[in-house]
């Protein structure tokens, strides 16, 4: 084949031009790119440029603002003050009272963010999907919009409503003469809990709906001459089907949850610490970077781990 | 027990479009009534009427003696299949024909399993207990549809078009199947929404003809076929001749030129009427009631010659037996029929209301 010929020529060029940022990302590309020649050889190319030579921007470009960064991070996590390399920084940071309380709070806001959004995105997809009212198309369309909506606006509005100076605790002082309201919760773990769900239950809302969408109504139709009410036929009937649905939606949840910042750092709830506030308040205000990187690490871990464990379940549920 | 289906003048309207124009029909308990009609008469929302899902804006609708129009669904106890299975995907079909029965708790748990058995057997796929929907062919997985619905030994089976999204020949052998539960059940009532003449014939004890959205006729498949009362019977009941004629003076009828000698009971002298007469009825060669024409069409369909002959400016069918040698295009032919066999539908009736 006389077009065989030109592959070799092609890989340098094509590695000199990604490469112009990185070492890294030259190795990144090349390693990459290697398996990719022995298919271009074979198959026709009506181009005449080999099919992996296209994979090669879109991978140089994450190994530069993706997976190089990443590196550094985890080499850093691996680096002590003094510059040698050892497990000391995740000794330090294990050890810390301030690492264990985060990632308890951390495990259990996402855990409970996730579980209340499951029940009520659940709740609220079936009114949208099957019970048929006035503007429920338009309820349907905003979701969407809401899902585009930083997750800051939310805990602004919750601020509003329930904040101390905001309007539940203005109406109650305006009413009963008290110089406060009884509405402070906002700024312990229940306020970031109650505005992740708030924030977060149109993720599990979406895949639902479109689950729902999916449903043969005559299955419903047929359960309930069956003799099936309507909760025999949400358990029996929509639940099983919807469950990859909520396996997604719930999944995606409990990562966002997981890594959110905005929502708790505008509670203002300074008891509050999470993981990547734990990151935040350590690389920033501390400029301990090693142990920074440490939790970061950490929550990477987690929330890769976690989604490793979501694409088993899903394969093995045969979703 | 007394079971039965009565529709006592149901109306029923989606924002103001009246899609069934009140309905009076009974189906005696035991009988299979066919509601035949083509899509968008009100058949499958007459059925939808019975089961609960459609609420009529007036009318009643009783099931077995009992005025069910207010009840919900679940409270009906009716057996229902419909044209895409709507089998339960994540249950077997044990589980799928146990549906019923432990939703309305009637039966107590220890009876489900021969229940169940009982109901597969009936349908010929108590080989298949273990199996998910999707492991089985479209065919097998109606036959789950009707043991589900059969499980819970309802008195009113509501079939929904069960056949179309069947094959040919697996729809005759289910339409024998259907007749023989049928006659294995003689107490259960089936009302049969169907737009295949054939099924309904086949199956049913009377048929409802509908369309825009009235019951346009009722009878036996016998009496629809050779009786029909309209156009739209005899058009959609079987193949038709439908001739225009004028009734004469002194009985018999005028189409074209030619004088027919048919009843005409007791239509008016110089009336215009329409004259319904069968194609595989209508014969070749001099006889009585000839027709003279030309061949504009033929047909071979294997056992038989479909001829459209032109008759004074009209096509005329005629079904024969097939012919040794096909008839040429263009040849003058003559027609004939015997009088008992041609209908007079009355002027105005046929105009479908």
């Amino acid at each position: 084949m006389p077009s065989t010929g030109a592959d070799p020529k092609a890989v340098p060029t094509e590695l000199e031009s990604g490469s112009a940022g990185t070492d890294r990302a030259t190795s990144q590309a090349g390693t990459v790119a290697a398996p990719g020649r022995g298919f271009s050889g074979q198959g026709p190319r009506p181009r005449g440029v080999p099919a992996w030579v296209w994979a090669l921007p879109p991978v140089a470009v994450l190994a530069l603002v993706f997976l190089y960064p990443l590196a550094l991070v985890v080499q850093q996590s691996f680096t002590t003050d003094s510059g040698d390399v050892s497990l000391a920084p995740y000794g330090d940071v294990f050890a810390s009272e301030a690492f264990r309380s985060a990632l308890g709070t951390t495990v259990w806001l996402a855990l409970g963010a996730t579980a209340g959004c499951l029940v009520l995105g659940f709740a609220l997809a079936l009114v949208i999907a099957f019970v048929p009212f006035p503007g429920g198309k338009a309820v349907a369309k905003f979701i969407d919009v809401f899902l585009s909506f930083p997750s800051f606006l939310i805990t602004l509005a919750l601020l509003f409503v329930y904040g101390s100076v905001g309007m539940a605790n203005g109406m109650w002082t305006g009413v009963t003469g008290a110089s406060e309201g009884p509405f402070d919760f906002l700024t312990t773990p229940w306020g970031v809990l109650l505005a992740e769900i708030t924030y977060f239950t149109p993720f599990v809302m979406r895949p639902l709906l479109a689950a729902f969408s999916q449903i043969d109504t005559s299955q419903l139709e047929v359960a309930s001459s069956l003799g099936a009410r309507t909760g025999r036929i949400v358990r029996q009937v929509i639940l099983p089907e919807a469950l990859p649905a909520l396996a997604a939606g719930g999944s995606l949840v409990l990562v966002l949850c997981l890594n959110e910042f905005g929502i708790v750092l505008f509670t203002g709830a300074k008891g509050v610490t999470t993981l990547p506030m734990l990151v935040y308040s350590k690389a920033i205000l501390e400029s301990d970077y090693p142990a920074a990187c440490v939790v970061a690490v950490v929550n990477v871990a987690i929330s890769v781990g976690l989604y490793g464990i979501y694409r088993v379940v899903s394969r093995r549920a045969g979703a | 027990m007394n079971s039965g289906i009565r529709f006592d003048a149901v109306s029923v309207a989606y924002g103001g479009n009246v899609v069934l124009d009140s309905l009076d029909l009974t189906v005696e308990p035991g009988e299979v009534m066919a509601l035949l009609g083509p899509s968008g008469s009100g058949k499958t929302t007459a059925l939808r009427a019975v089961a609960g899902f459609v609420r009529p804006v007036s009318g009643r609708v009783f099931l077995g003696g009992r005025d069910v129009t207010e009840l919900p669904p679940y409270r009906r106890g009716i057996g229902m299949v419909v044209q895409q299975y709507a089998l339960f995907p994540h249950l077997k079909v044990a589980e799928n024909v146990a549906f019923g029965l432990k939703a309305q708790k009637a039966v107590p748990r220890a009876e489900i399993p021969g229940r169940v058995a009982e109901a597969l057997d009936m349908t010929g796929m108590a080989a298949y207990a273990g199996r998910y929907p999707r492991e089985l062919s479209g065919g097998q997985q109606q036959r789950v549809a009707i043991a589900r619905a059969l499980a819970i030994r309802p008195s009113v089976l509501l079939l929904d078009e069960p056949l179309s999204a069947l094959d040919a020949q697996l729809r005759s052998g289910m339409l024998a199947e259907l007749a023989r539960l049928h006659r294995e059940l003689p107490d259960v009532s089936m009302l049969y929404v169907t737009h295949d003449q054939v099924e309904a014939l086949t199956l049913a004890d009377r048929i409802a003809v509908m369309d825009k959205a009235r019951l346009q006729d009722c009878g036996t498949p016998q009496e629809l076929y050779r009786r029909p009362r309209n156009e739209f019977t005899a058009s959609f009941v079987g193949n038709a001749n439908l001739l225009p004629v004028e009734v004469r003076t002194g009985g018999g009828v005028r189409f074209g030129e030619a004088v027919l000698k048919v009843d005409t009971g007791d239509a008016a002298a110089g009336s215009a009427a329409t004259l319904c007469v069968r194609p595989h009825l209508v014969g070749l060669g001099e006889g009585p009631n000839a027709l003279r024409g030309t061949i504009r069409e033929v047909q071979w369909r294997g056992s038989t010659h479909r001829l459209y002959v032109e008759v004074d400016g009209r096509p005329v069918k005629a079904d024969v037996r097939e012919l040794r040698e096909t008839p040429v295009l263009g040849a003058p032919v003559t027609l004939h029929f015997a009088s008992q066999d041609a209908v007079l539908l009355g002027a105005g009736v046929g105009s479908g209301g």
